[in-house]
């Protein structure tokens, strides 16, 4: 079993994003850290890009929070090897096409699989250009994870088939934000998914509430949480940690044991 | 696999929420592109509506004063609404409305692509809504207000650097959450496929009408082809009927705003490198860890990171050649245009007028030179006045 899947083996995950090197990286060090102790079963780690355009107002901010505050591709690379020497939580990227091809995308598969990332998200990469991705990932075995969306109706079945790690269900039109109510077509992806291929879906985009995360993971392998986490650090800066830490293990809870 | 590819260049990268959008797109297009009813009305458009065919006017003044390559002026600035943009907007405005949408989406720098899609927007019926970067919404304020009159609704952008590429940025992340009756006119050769090939299609008009009006007036094509480039609409608009045409050459002048060795540039050829953004893989002013570059030039329509990859792919194989030209020098080409043939030119414009003070006089007298006024100048002289000191407002 790799770590991905490792990540769904314990019953419903709870997967927390936070953007890396915002407010600093020693801050995202810790909040890895500590996610991981309150049972966050994947963490998802943004790499900051100038212009991410799935992402919503919070998630914007955040990414340009850590880029003022100087967080770079290698210091991410960095940050990650300390991690890994007192944390083994499964980690993936999540970031933007751009960052991976500019650095150099086989070197920064070569470096995910030295620092200790599983796995690699980029919304900005659909099926029809992941041999942009593949071949490298495939080297170095690093899990490229696929997104379906609400949109995606008959290509559901084409991205499942391919589809490596979990896919990445997203559950609502739009950009990354916390959202009021989420479309119930989502069970409907899911289910299409299944059908295909046995293997594990996360819903994510505008999950904030335990209530919503139990729910989700009524019909899903596991819940995916980003701005509502991101916009805890925004309120709390450099002391956002054990904040941070309650919100997880609340979610974690809700995920597991439902509300 | 592999589509809407110019040599590496191109291709579709985009959010999965967004692919259905642009495969719907694709198929409307390649069904109604050769539809003898829909060609006619666009035809009948550009006509009747536009002002097409645009005139390709002899710089009689211009060629003397350089005192080499005989200057002819393609007239996109006497298109209704002042530019070349028209062309594109009445294409994809008609074919939004086959496609059965109600509500059109656009980006806009100098507010000139802005302003046609309004225009279309009003002619045919369609709800219309514009982002803007708030820097470019306070440097073309009329425009604004023209946009306003025409019923659209304008959003300022205040995220990143508040121009063009964080327009790009908000109407992409709108059409994002709200592609059911909705069509994104993008606004150049660039964004995922199918853009780039329909947006050129769309502007190739442009220089067929060129060939045509050359031939008739001296019986021979061109020697040289001027534009400037921004994404490369009214370019690639200019260059695509002359492709296959080896002897012709195709000139595209850049933004190099203070300099290309100042990091106030927005010369993408220049200074950029390969990179994949804003859902094509093309040349990008960006740093090492591929973060897009803050890029700036005087002229808002040509202040973009980045370039149509049909363009990048012109530049790898050599068949075109991109040169910069700086704030000062379209300024100059601005005035000179303005005093020498009574033409006040788009300050984007401008960039290829500048560039043919330089070339022209190394050419013989016998040779053919097109410089392609993509749009007018109205919208400028207040900047250009507070350029040359003055404290005009509009
Ligand atoms: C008059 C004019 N020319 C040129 C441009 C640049 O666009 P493109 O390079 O797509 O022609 C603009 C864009 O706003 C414009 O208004």
């Amino acid at each position: 079993m790799n770590k991905v899947q490792k990540a769904f083996a314990n019953g419903k995950a709870f997967i927390p994003f936070i953007t890396a090197g915002d407010p600093s990286l020693e801050i995202t060090e810790e909040l890895v850290i500590r996610m991981a102790e309150e049972g966050a079963d994947l963490i998802e780690l943004g790499i900051p890009f100038s212009d991410p355009i799935a992402e919503g107002l919070v998630i914007q901010r955040a990414d340009e929070r850590a880029l003022a505050g100087g967080a770079t591709t290698d210091k991410i690379f960095d940050m990650v090897k300390r991690i890994r020497q007192v944390c083994s939580v499964p980690l993936a990227f999540m970031t933007y096409m751009n960052p991976i091809f500019t650095y150099g995308t086989e070197r920064f598969m070569k470096n995910c699989r030295e620092s200790g990332i599983d796995a690699i998200i980029v919304p900005d990469v659909p099926f029809e250009e992941k041999d942009e991705l593949m071949p490298y990932c495939s080297n170095y075995s690093v899990e490229l994870i696929s997104l379906i969306a609400p949109t995606s109706q008959h290509r559901i079945r084409q991205i499942a088939s391919e589809a490596q790690g979990f896919v990445y269900c997203v559950s609502s039109m739009g950009v990354t934000g916390v959202r009021q109510e989420i479309s119930s077509d989502v069970e409907e992806m899911v289910k299409l998914v299944k059908q295909v291929k046995d293997i594990p879906c996360a819903i994510g985009f505008g999950i904030s509430t335990p209530e919503q995360a139990a729910k989700m993971v009524q019909f899903s392998d596991g819940a995916i949480v980003g701005s509502a986490i991101v916009k805890i650090v925004e309120q709390y800066g450099v002391d956002c940690v054990p904040y941070v830490a309650d919100y997880v293990r609340r979610m974690k809870k809700a995920v597991k044991q439902g509300v | 696999m592999l589509k809407g590819r110019f040599g590496i260049h191109g291709g579709q990268y985009i959010p999965e929420t967004l692919m259905n959008a642009v495969i719907e797109v694709e198929d409307y297009y390649n069904r109604y592109k050769e539809d003898p009813e829909f060609i006619k009305e666009l035809e009948e458009l550009l006509n009747s509506y536009a002002g097409r065919p645009s005139l390709l006017y002899y710089a009689e003044k211009m060629t003397r004063d350089l005192g080499g390559a005989k200057i002819y002026l393609k007239r996109e600035d006497l298109n209704h609404t002042g530019s070349h943009k028209i062309n594109n907007v009445l294409g994809q405005v008609l074919l939004a409305k086959r496609m059965g949408k109600t509500r059109v989406i656009a980006e806009t720098g100098a507010g000139q692509h802005g302003v046609a899609t309004a225009t279309a927007a009003a002619l045919m019926g369609m709800k219309c809504e514009i982002y803007m970067g708030k820097e470019d919404t306070d440097r073309q304020a009329l425009n604004v207000y023209r946009m306003e009159l025409l019923g659209a609704r304008v959003h300022s952008v205040t995220s990143g650097t508040q121009t063009l590429k964080d327009a790009v940025n908000e109407t992409m992340r709108e059409w994002t959450a709200r592609v059911e009756d909705t069509h994104y006119v993008l606004g150049s050769v660039m964004g995922p496929h199918p853009f780039p090939m329909i947006v050129r299609d769309f502007q190739s008009v442009i220089g067929r009408e060129v060939k045509r009006q050359m031939l008739q007036k001296e019986g021979r094509l061109p020697d040289a082809l001027i534009a400037c480039v921004g994404g490369g609409s009214n370019a690639m608009g200019l260059f695509y009927e002359f492709i296959g045409d080896p002897d012709v050459r195709l000139i595209g002048c850049e933004a190099a705003g203070y300099g290309v060795d100042t990091d106030k540039t927005a010369a993408t050829m220049a200074t950029g490198s390969v990179g994949i953004f804003h859902g094509m893989k093309s040349y990008f002013c960006q740093d090492q860890y591929g973060q897009i570059a803050p890029v700036y030039s005087i002229s808002a329509g040509l202040d973009y990171p980045g370039v149509g990859p049909e363009h990048a792919n012109l530049h790898d194989i050599g068949r075109a050649e991109y040169v910069p030209v700086t704030d000062d020098e379209a300024v100059e080409g601005f005035e000179y245009l303005s005093r020498t043939e009574g033409i006040i030119p788009a300050i984007e414009s401008a960039h290829a007028v500048a560039y043919a003070r330089k070339l022209a006089p190394t050419m013989t007298k016998d040779q053919l030179l097109v410089i392609n006024l993509s749009g007018r100048g109205d919208k400028d002289v207040a900047a250009i006045a507070r350029y040359r000191g003055g404290e005009i407002y509009e």
